[in-house]
């Protein structure tokens, strides 16, 4: 069932990206970042922790789901380290992802070449 | 002469029938299915990784670094402009996106040299992400601060 909830969930996340992407002059780049900022001042709210809960990865992996972990990210620290926090958290919050993605995009770099197009 | 000229407004007729209404329907078609299908594998890894070490938390991380490893691999083999093209929005809103983002220029400017090359260019997409999602971040933090 989770499963089943993650997939229409994502899906019709993304459907709304492909709306985005067809009907407006917005450009894939300027969508990640809208996604983004869009899930992170939801996320401020506490509206899409409860879209989370509901469907899980299907709310988590999309980009909202990263804007989301920031604004958890930045309550924490501030809970935990007062108004520093304020600067620390999101930075820290995305730290997993954006590291892991530098490391592999670079190990790639080194051993992939560029495809003809 | 007669029956070729049928012959094509039948075929015509076929063709209004069969054909998708717009692009716009089947974009969002394959983005659903491609988007829906990237998100329940990260189900499976989320809750694999679960199973494995008891932690929320721990889990949703480590299945985000799963699935930008594999993107970042896909995109070093060629295979994931292929799936992006295929599936549109259902390919780059997912967090793949973002690693895709980060991955595929860091591989194409390589020649460029290892610092405004691969160093540089990896943030052209991935940079403004980062630094949006930053600011809002600390937007909410600002109110939170304040308003708890």
């Amino acid at each position: 069932m989770d499963y089943l909830k993650a997939f229409v969930v994502g899906g019709l996340i993304c459907v709304v990206g492909q709306i985005l992407l067809d009907k407006t002059r917005l450009t894939s780049a300027r969508i990640l970042v809208l996604f983004v900022v869009a899930g992170c001042l939801l996320g401020g709210l506490g509206w899409y922790e409860k879209l989370v809960e509901f469907a899980g990865a299907g709310a988590s992996v999309p980009l909202p789901g990263f804007g989301n972990a920031l604004a958890k990210g930045v309550k924490k620290e501030i809970d935990e380290n007062g108004f520093i926090g304020v600067l620390t958290g999101g930075f820290k919050s995305m730290a997993a992802g954006v590291g892991a993605a530098m490391l592999f995009s670079f190990l790639a770099s080194q051993i992939f070449s560029a495809k003809e197009k | 002469m007669e029956s070729s000229e049928k012959a094509k407004k039948q075929y015509q007729d076929m063709v209004e029938i069969y054909s998708p209404k717009s692009k716009i329907a089947t974009d969002c078609l394959r983005a659903f299915l491609c988007g829906g299908a990237v998100c329940a594998f990260g189900q499976f890894l989320s809750n694999t990784y679960l199973s494995y070490t008891g932690s929320k938390e721990t889990a949703g991380a480590l299945t985000a670094v799963t699935l930008i490893f594999l993107t970042v691999l896909f995109t070093g083999l060629g295979v994931f402009d292929k799936f992006g093209k295929l599936a549109g929005a259902g390919s780059f809103v997912p967090i793949t996106g973002f690693a895709n983002a980060m991955s595929s220029p860091a591989i194409e400017f390589k020649r460029e040299g290892l610092v405004m090359g691969i160093g540089a260019k990896m943030f052209t997409v991935a940079g403004p992400v980062i630094v949006y999602g930053c600011l809002a971040s600390m937007v909410v933090g600002l109110f939170y601060y304040f308003l708890k």
